[in-house]
């Protein structure tokens, strides 16, 4: 493998832009942080390392399209996988109109949805984690946070955390946004289960600190 | 009248939003002239927000005229009043906007309500001299990472539960702990962590740029209970759980924004572990790092004064009629037009 090229450095892991083989891979490196202590910081590093790859491929079986997993060393907390030619739905969405921006909301709301009803949730649900390759499909990265579950409180602060993502970084179109991928979620999994979920969603909301939805209640 | 200068001209900011009862005075070109704190220490348990209230209506004549003294302002040459307008307690706060309602009124100056986050963000901005960080405030009343962007301060992480400073203050009073003034409970830990030396297994949970303390609080306290582990080692392992975790949310909307400036605030920005750890990721991410000098870390008037300066010279007046605390006044309904 040729030396890699530093791609991005992220929070916790830095991106190398690398050739497994003939194909672009990117080759993703979970470096030491000095600010924790050794041991949290390896306990941390080696497990999201394990956990990343089992849960892309998991997801794969979910239908939801993932990077390739080439290698993963956990040793040196590195995995290798196939790289996704097309741009970040971060940089897009405020770039598309608006039907285009509703109708690929919809479509990840769909692939959330298939997450869930699978039992995975990713944890992370940025939208500089999702990626619209070239052809059109949609591509979920970055499932370090993620786990295995179908609990319902789970699945609640997911969806919670993508609304909050909208609203910090697409602050126009976070309403607009948030409510075309409910529409794609309700779609894949039985109207009940995504009626509990949003009823999760305002109850996970309360608990947060100084939230408007609690101002009905005084 | 001839126009007078901005360092003639004065904003007195009350704080009362929790257990400080304390007065500021600003002038409007951002000079500090007064800033006195007088807290409430319950003798057990955490803040009975009834008490708390009763000392701040106790106290708050002494502290007001205490920081008239300190300045050197005489009261008919303030020209605005500002006040915590939420969010936090309810009494406590209702305590301070009184004291702000009646002293416009018979100053006949204008009065202005002020979010207590965008205070200590923006104190923290005065006194370090940074311009548009990527902020993490944490207090015993929140736990944010916010920074500006287009009119208002986003928040891209904050706790799903209970704050950092609630955390500690609780994990400390469970654990037998006694706080006195000038010493509060996140200084207690933080020097019994000195002595720690084992890092024992602690949940940690970070979840997007969110964290949730309250099951790393259970673990802390029930461990306690249980007498099997020290003291020290106890503080030593929350604190470095407590402070990795919104460390490493921090980072997260770091490299989320790509952001040059990272600002501390709060009050358990006093922690110098802490320090120590978020400059860490700041040096990381080529990003100045800066934090609030302790005596504008906890809740002060200060704060809200120059806060009062910079919402009053924008524009923003609070009616009498419309001065009513919001005690869950969340920091981005706030219109910031002062950084445009």
């Amino acid at each position: 493998m040729k030396r890699p090229a530093l791609m991005k450095k992220g929070a916790e892991a830095n991106l190398y832009l690398a050739d497994w083989h003939g194909r672009k891979a990117v080759l993703k490196r979970r470096l030491p942080k000095e600010y924790r202590p050794k041991m949290l910081d390896e306990q941390i590093r080696s497990y999201r390392t394990i956990h990343e790859p089992q849960l892309m491929h998991e997801a794969k079986k979910a239908g939801v399209p993932t990077p390739i997993i080439f290698l993963v060393d956990h040793k040196s907390t590195t995995i290798v996988m196939e790289y996704i030619e097309g741009k970040q739905i971060k940089q897009i969405l405020n770039e598309v109109s608006k039907s285009q921006r509703q109708s690929l909301c919809f479509r990840i709301g769909e692939l959330i949805g298939r997450l869930h009803e699978y039992g995975i949730v990713h944890g992370d649900l940025t939208t500089s984690n999702l990626i619209l390759r070239t052809e059109g499909k949609i591509f979920f990265l970055d499932f370090g946070l993620g786990d295995k579950t179908k609990e319902l409180e789970a699945r609640g602060v997911d969806l919670h955390l993508m609304k909050r993502a909208l609203q910090s970084t697409h602050y126009k179109f976070a309403d607009e946004c948030f409510e075309s991928a409910i529409m794609g979620y309700s779609t894949v999994l039985s109207p009940r289960t995504s009626e509990n979920v949003l009823e999760k969603i305002k109850e996970i909301e309360k608990r947060g600190r100084y939230v408007s939805e609690r101002k009905e209640r005084e | 009248m001839t126009k007078k200068r901005a360092e003639e001209r004065y904003c007195l900011g009350i704080e009362s939003s929790a257990d400080d009862f304390s007065v500021g005075i600003s002038t409007f070109n951002g000079k500090i002239l007064a800033n006195v704190i007088d807290a409430y220490v319950p003798s057990e348990g955490g803040i009975h927000p009834r008490e708390a209230a009763r000392h701040h209506a106790e106290v708050a004549s002494k502290v007001l005229g205490g920081a008239l003294k300190e300045s050197g302002v005489k009261p008919q040459n303030l020209c605005v009043i500002a006040f915590s307008q939420g969010p936090g307690l309810g009494p406590c706060l209702r305590t301070g906007a009184t004291v702000a309602r009646a002293l416009a009124s018979y100053l006949k100056i204008p009065l202005v309500g002020i979010n207590h986050c965008v205070a200590h963000i923006e104190i923290g901005k005065l006194a370090a001299r940074t311009k548009n960080p990527m902020t993490l405030y944490v207090s015993g009343g929140n736990t944010i990472v916010a920074a500006f962007e287009a009119g208002r301060y986003r928040i891209f992480g904050e706790t799903l539960d209970i704050a950092l400073g609630n955390c500690l203050d609780v994990f400390a009073r469970e654990a037998g702990l006694h706080q006195k003034p000038g010493l509060p409970f996140g200084a207690v830990v933080e020097k019994l962590a000195h002595g720690g030396k084992q890092l024992i297994k602690l949940p940690y949970t970070v979840k997007g740029m969110d964290v949730s303390l309250s099951g790393l609080l259970t673990a802390a306290v029930v461990l306690s209970k249980k007498g099997e582990c020290g003291l020290e080692d106890l503080c030593y392992s929350l604190q470095e759980t407590a402070f990795s975790m919104v460390t490493e949310v921090t980072e997260r909307a770091l490299a989320h924004t790509g952001r040059e400036e990272v600002l501390l605030t709060g009050g358990v920005a006093a922690n110098k572990r802490l320090q120590n750890m978020i400059e860490s990721v700041a040096r990381e991410h080529d990003a100045r790092f800066d934090v609030v000098p302790t005596r504008f870390a906890i809740d002060n008037g200060a704060m809200v004064a120059w806060t009062g300066v910079l919402a009053y010279t924008h524009g923003t007046v609070t009616p009498i009629e419309k001065s009513q605390v919001r005690l869950r006044w969340r920091l981005e309904e706030v219109e910031i037009p002062w950084m445009q």
